[in-house]
């Protein structure tokens, strides 16, 4: 009774971390630039699309395709911010709407052109797949290896935005851009860093998604619902909020499939609901 | 009266050359399909292998000439995909509706195939009832129960005695749950537990514990094609399931070639059942498959090419039959119990359901050369489909 408990336990937390990889980007640029950015997947999907690409074409190894699927996604990111999304900063949520789920139709087609509609194929390498078996509890390596990526890049990202000067700057931007920028902060370029940031955090996630959840045109949709969930769960720029956020869906969605599958996919909406209900700003958050 | 009797000629002149170009005219087939959105990929295969048939056999059956309107429904929309039968029928002057990958659309379709009694040819949607919607439809693909029925009561001949089935919660999971269910019940199977995941399930750990914790000597699994028979694999092979200890089977999307390449050692031992492999060993299917690789850049055909190409290969054997006549009655008389050889072996169309009789082969997950085949080991020969037999009593 226990072993299945730790194990639904686990399971879910490595879901839930997934999770998060996947967000952490949408509540930087959504959560602390207030931009609605429904296009977030679509920069994990293009990040899944240069690890799947880099290791299937030339053999890179799994590792190594990482950080590129990061600096990838962050340069697309930075023209198109140049290009299109720096015009909209003030505009309405709805005007972003609009502008966003138009790039991630153009993003889907633009990858059903060049990778064709069939999902792309991804193997790990030997040394993450498996599990090992702990007091008669299955722990599946690749998802201890997603936990402590995931617990890695929370810590470093609230070291950098809380304690840095930069993250001091984007901070200061954020709240209050007049204000900074009278200070002398380059908001402008503060933005633009920061948007890459994001965008570069969805690439990564994509990247760490895919080989759990596979890879096709239509990943920029599918993962959509879940990333909105956790950000507005967590609460609008709460890096630490989206970590709690995505802990407690996996959990809980792992959790309610285990015990109740007659409930299943249902269980996450209903604590998204109750959440909210309970807290409108999310878990931790301020507005 | 001279005046009149010329006019009067001419007019019949006119008349019977109208009616002789008609005669002539091109046969217009509409193709209703999902090119885009998220089955665009299955939509791909099948018209890969419409234009692969046309370009092998030609583009004129009987005299005349065959055209082709392609429509777009972008998924599961039945309305979508009954008003483009009505435009394509109306606006386009169709003489054939084709395609069909989804079976919403399918059967709303099949409504403007019984009113303007137009010949409609399915190439995918496998619920068993989609051929009662309209008296001239023909199937060329498969049934859902056609394959689990008779692998439910296979796996009881294969020894298994306790088996938990896990499938998508949707129409054709519940048909798949059904007609394995059905199959190994009858055959004196015990049905120790089941499950419904949502369609679209991205993590499937708790569903495999649940079936793990109950000890069953065999678990059969249906999951939609695309993404997910990978992501179950995997994860059948995280939580320790053996599939060469506990049988582990599905139906043959679970082990295609892209799930086969993602999921790699994890899907060894996987045993499924199906109607199409292209690695399936016949003469015709070699040929067929050399053929496919060199149109589309390596591609290996798969159950949507195999449905479109022997779709097609019944139009044109029956348009051949009624010397190029395309109204319903004659067509449909034409395609019931027409039988050929087809890449996947022998087939014929019922003449009392208009549905497909054909092989079910059971296969296996092996390495082959260093790489993951489904390897056919065992097969029912000249099944109907289960349900509309039972329906008929």
């Amino acid at each position: 009774m226990i072993g299945p408990l730790f194990g639904v336990l686990f399971d879910g937390f490595a879901y839930g971390m997934l999770l998060f990889l996947l967000s952490v980007g949408l509540s930087v640029t959504l959560g602390m630039m207030n931009f609605v950015n429904l296009a977030h997947c679509s920069f994990a999907m293009l990040g899944g699309y240069v690890t799947v690409t880099l290791m299937n074409r030339l053999g890179w190894p799994f590792l190594a395709t990482l950080p590129a699927a990061f600096v990838a996604a962050a340069a697309v990111s930075v023209v198109l911010e140049r290009l299109l999304y720096r015009r909209l900063y003030r505009a309405s949520d709805l005007d972003q709407c609009l502008l966003t789920i138009g790039i991630v139709f153009v993003s889907i087609a633009v990858a059903a052109y060049i990778f064709g509609t069939v999902q792309q194929p991804m193997q790990l390498p030997a040394y993450l797949q498996g599990s090992i078996v702990v007091m008669g509890v299955n722990f599946a390596v690749y998802r201890l290896f997603l936990v402590g990526t995931a617990l890695a890049i929370t810590v470093i990202l609230v070291a950098a935005l809380e304690y840095t000067r930069f993250g001091a700057q984007v901070r200061a931007a954020v709240d209050n851009q007049r204000m900074a920028r009278g200070l002398g902060i380059n908001v402008e370029g503060a933005f633009a860093v920061t948007f890459a940031l994001g965008s570069g955090l969805a690439g990564l996630g994509g990247a760490l998604a895919i080989p759990m959840v596979g890879l096709d045109p239509s990943f920029a949709f599918a993962y959509l619902i879940y990333v909105l969930i956790v950000v507005s769960v967590g609460g609008l720029a709460s890096i630490g909020g989206s970590f709690a956020a995505a802990a407690l869906l996996g959990i809980s969605d792992m959790a309610g499939k285990y015990y109740v599958p007659q409930l299943g996919a249902f269980l996450i909406y209903l604590v998204m609901v109750g959440l909210l209900m309970w807290r409108p700003a999310g878990l931790f958050g301020k507005r | 009266m001279h005046r009149i009797l010329v006019t009067l000629g001419s007019l019949v002149a006119t008349l019977f050359l109208a009616s002789t170009a008609h005669a002539q005219g091109a046969i217009k087939i509409g193709l209703i399909m999902p090119y885009s959105g998220q089955f665009a990929d299955t939509a791909t295969q099948m018209d890969n292998a419409i234009k692969l048939y046309v370009k092998q056999k030609g583009d004129s059956v009987a005299g005349r000439k065959i055209e082709f309107i392609r429509k777009d429904t972008g998924g599961i929309a039945p309305d979508v995909a009954k008003r483009l039968a009505q435009e394509l029928v109306v606006r386009d002057n169709v003489d054939i509706l084709a395609g069909f990958v989804l079976t919403p659309n399918a059967m709303a379709a099949g409504d403007v195939s019984t009113e303007a009694k137009k010949f409609m040819v399915v190439m995918n949607a496998a619920t068993a009832i989609v051929t009662t919607k309209s008296p001239y439809m023909v199937r060329t693909s498969v049934t859902i129960p056609q394959l689990n029925e008779t692998f439910g009561a296979w796996a009881y001949r294969s020894g298994a005695r306790k088996v938990y089935t896990m499938v998508s919660d949707y129409g054709p999971g519940h048909d798949a749950e059904g007609g394995f269910q059905r199959g190994f019940k009858e055959a004196g199977g015990d049905i120790i537990g089941s499950v419904r995941y949502p369609v679209a399930n991205p993590d499937f750990s708790a569903f495999v514990q649940r079936a793990k914790d109950v000890n069953p000597d065999g678990i059969f699994v249906f999951v939609p094609g695309g993404v997910q028979p990978a992501a179950l694999g995997k994860t059948l092979a995280e939580r320790g399931i053996d599939p060469r200890k506990t049988r582990v089977m599905g139906q043959g999307e679970l082990t295609d070639d892209n799930a086969l390449k993602s999921m790699g050692d994890a899907g060894l031992g996987i045993i499924t059942v199906f109607h199409y492999d292209y690695n399936h060993n016949s003469a015709m299917n070699r040929e067929f498959v050399k053929a496919y690789n060199e149109a589309y850049g390596g591609r290996n055909p798969d159950l949507f090419s195999i449905g479109g190409w022997d779709g097609m290969h019944l139009i044109y054997e029956a348009l051949k039959k009624t010397g190029g006549k395309t109204d319903a009655e004659s067509l449909i008389a034409a395609a019931k119990g027409m039988r050929w050889e087809s890449p996947r072996g022998p087939i014929s169309i019922d003449p009392e359901t208009r549905d497909i009789v054909q092989t079910v082969y059971i296969r296996r997950v092996e390495k082959v050369g260093g790489a993951l085949r489904n390897v056919e080991f065992d097969k029912v020969e000249n099944v109907k489909d289960p349900v509309k037999a039972r329906m008929k009593k």
